[in-house]
């Protein structure tokens, strides 16, 4: 009973989280453009993402002709169901974590994978040659990128000795924050992380001037709904899990700020690392696809193996 | 056994980033494209045939709508022509008023571009930041013409209107004052990236030979190492008294066009700031003719030097109100022929940026 409570109270809380992220989001935008951002539904547009989901709410549905209707129907849930899942293994404070996996590292990337499934059947099954490229282009990228991703988390698996994320945290309060030793790590993570969430400069998968709207060209409604909040709760997830991995989870920047509790300092690493692609997003034109891949196994991979062997070997020596 | 085959893919006309309503047909293999077969016509409405029944005032706001991004320009390149025709003197002040709107318009027009051209790219911000600035211009026009787009500001023999009041110039030398720093932040922001310039080095490159077999002209031709440019090669208006200076660049890649065009907008810039101070205080802004404007028999043909390129302008006359024969010679659609043969063999997202690159307007494009 107490576990069919947490978990409709966390979905809740995740799901309001969402309409917030995408305020922050067109706000932050909106400024960093000379814009205003939004600004009429109530006050300073806070309502704005309410009124654009009722919207979403009442559209119809369309299906393309020769979809393949059923995989078209599923394929935003499997895009966005493990997106929900994956936050059972991050520790929000000392106590708070929903499955205490002994591999919750391994269980996050597990999962988070199968979200590029629903992305590539969304697009394959739309009937649209957009949507198509679009699919190749996820699939592509995302399989490319979780390389260099679980590469250079495995520095710090490697330090702190154990895939469970909660171990990670505490190995943190014995040493250092692991984005010291793992700098380099880190940089790779952050940026094979920004590539898995299919943001600027690597949004290839949805590329407006290029593929109209990629994967998602063919779906209005609830269904684009879904997908659009798979997004925006990814990246929140892989911010908790970027922060919990480099910046020591809910362990405050230093033992005299200990009064303030623990969920406090993880959802604000969590949030500025969830919010970071905004900035990029203003900043930066998007990548080629052949850069992209170029990028991916020629620089990030071995850099990332590198990171391996250096943190192998420092681990073994000192 | 693996068959593959080509993918049949219709770009358009309802795409984003084929600015406006161009529709290119291309085959790809995987996401290398075989062939591209451009497909125009989407707007035209047969302004050449039109103006053969309209007297030669009428036909200014046709100019307006064919390179609607430089509607000063076009305006300009037909009462040009039938000025030529006629042998006319245009006072000394509606000359520099022409250069202020014309190099302004060059400028609003090159944003444009930038802004679309690094959406195109995919980047969102740089297109708010270029459009704040032409709205600037935007503005100054609207006070000078009373319309942000369509201007028809130019007439034969002159200008429609005069300064709207005595501190018009004064904007407009704060403004060409101001745009320098705009500049140099798009080149901090845009020029300098990493991403930008991967993008832009090395693709969509031709030669000198090939630029000048293909008639292109405009900055698609100056990236060859072509220094033709009509205001200096046949100078019109009152650019002789202007120093300023033709970009050109030899590497005749997407990133040689992207630098000449930040550097025409600079140029444009010292051009309006020379012309604001050399402004005369007073004088006429319309030369004197008759209510309706009959050239002599003949025929005339005088180019200009657009955003997109050459805009040449053909003029027979049989000494009546109405042209017997008007035709543009547009850049654009001239421009837009070496598309088909730089697309093969490149991929999806660099159509996207060659297409950019070579900067059509469709209306000018379709006429």
């Amino acid at each position: 009973m107490k576990v069919i409570l947490e978990v409709i109270i966390f979905t809740i809380l995740v799901l309001g989280y969402a309409p917030f992220a995408i305020y922050v989001h067109r706000k932050l935008l909106g400024w960093m453009q000379g814009r205003v951002g939004p600004n009429r539904a109530g006050p300073y547009g806070l309502l704005q993402t309410i009124a654009d989901t009722l919207k979403v709410l009442q559209k119809e549905e369309i299906i393309p002709a020769n979809a393949d209707t059923a995989l078209f129907r599923i394929a935003p849930i499997i895009a966005f169901a493990p997106a929900f899942i994956v936050f059972a293994v991050i520790p929000f404070a000392p106590s708070l974590t929903f499955a205490d996996l002994g591999v919750g590292l391994l269980f996050y990337v597990a999962v988070a994978s199968i979200s590029t499934i629903g992305v590539i059947a969304g697009g394959y099954a739309s009937n649209n040659k957009w949507s198509l490229i679009g699919a190749m282009r996820a699939a592509a990228q995302m399989i490319s990128y979780e390389i260099p991703l679980v590469l250079a988390a495995l520095g710090v698996v490697l330090l702190a000795g154990s895939l469970n994320l909660n171990t990670i945290v505490e190995a943190q309060s014995r040493s250092v924050w692991f984005v010291i030793p793992q700098i380099l790590g880190f940089v790779i993570f952050l940026i094979a992380a920004i590539a898995e969430l299919n943001r600027t400069p690597f949004d290839l998968t949805e590329a407006e001037s290029e593929l109209v709207a990629g994967y998602q060209t063919e779906y209005s409604g609830v269904r684009f709904a879904f997908f659009m909040l798979a997004e925006y709760v990814y990246l929140l997830a892989m911010g908790g899990l970027i922060a919990t991995l480099y910046f020591g989870g809910w362990l405050p920047p230093h033992p005299a700020l200990a009064f303030i509790p623990g969920i406090v300092w993880f959802l604000l690493k969590a949030l500025i690392f969830a919010f970071l692609p905004f900035w990029l997003q203003a900043t930066f034109p998007r990548a080629r696809v052949d850069q992209l891949m170029t990028f991916a196994w020629k620089w990030l991979i071995p850099l990332a193996m590198v990171n391996l062997v250096l943190t192998a070997m420092a681990k073994a020596w000192i | 056994m693996i068959r593959t085959e080509e993918l049949v893919l219709n770009v358009g006309p309802q795409h984003p980033s084929t600015h406006g309503v161009f529709r290119l047909l291309v085959k790809i293999d995987g996401e290398t494209i075989v062939e591209a077969t451009p497909i125009i016509g989407y707007l035209h409405r047969g302004t050449e045939k039109l103006a053969e029944d309209l007297t030669y005032t009428q036909i200014i706001p046709y100019t307006d709508r064919m390179d609607y991004l430089s509607a000063m320009i076009g305006n300009y390149s037909l009462v040009h022509a039938v000025e030529t025709l006629m042998g006319l003197e245009i006072p000394e002040r509606a000359e520099y008023l022409r250069v202020i709107v014309m190099e302004l318009n060059r400028i609003a027009s090159h944003l444009v571009w930038f802004g679309t051209y690094l959406l195109d790219l995919g980047a969102l911000t740089p297109f708010l930041y270029a459009f704040r600035e032409r709205e600037k211009i935007l503005q100054l026009f609207a006070e000078i013409s009373g319309a942000r787009l369509t201007y028809s500001y130019m007439r034969v023999g002159g200008v429609k209107w005069d300064v709207p009041d005595d501190g018009w110039i004064g904007r407009v030398e704060r403004f060409v004052d101001e745009f320098q720093r705009a500049l140099e932040e798009f080149h901090t922001f845009v020029t300098g990236n990493e991403i930008v310039q991967a993008r832009l080095k090395g693709v969509g490159r031709y030669d000198r030979e090939t630029a000048v077999a293909y008639g292109l002209t405009g900055v698609n031709l100056r990236s060859t190492g072509v220094p033709y440019d009509v205001r200096k090669a046949k100078p019109y208006s009152i650019y002789d008294r202007f120093d300023f200076e033709v970009p050109v660049r030899t590497e005749g890649d997407l990133w040689a066009r992207y630098l000449l065009r930040m550097e025409e907008m600079e140029q444009s810039r010292r051009i309006v700031k020379q012309a604001v101070k050399q402004f005369p205080s007073g004088g006429e802004i319309m030369a004197r003719l008759p209510k309706l404007i009959r050239p002599p028999a003949g025929e005339v043909y005088v180019s200009v030097e657009m955003p997109r390129g050459e805009q040449g302008v053909y003029v027979y006359s049989e000494g009546k109100p109405h042209p017997y024969r008007l035709h543009f010679r547009r850049a654009s659609f001239i421009n837009l022929q070496i598309l088909p043969k730089l697309l093969v063999g490149e991929n999806i997202a660099n159509m996207v940026a060659i297409l950019g690159s070579i900067d059509i307007v469709l209306g000018e494009v379709d006429a």
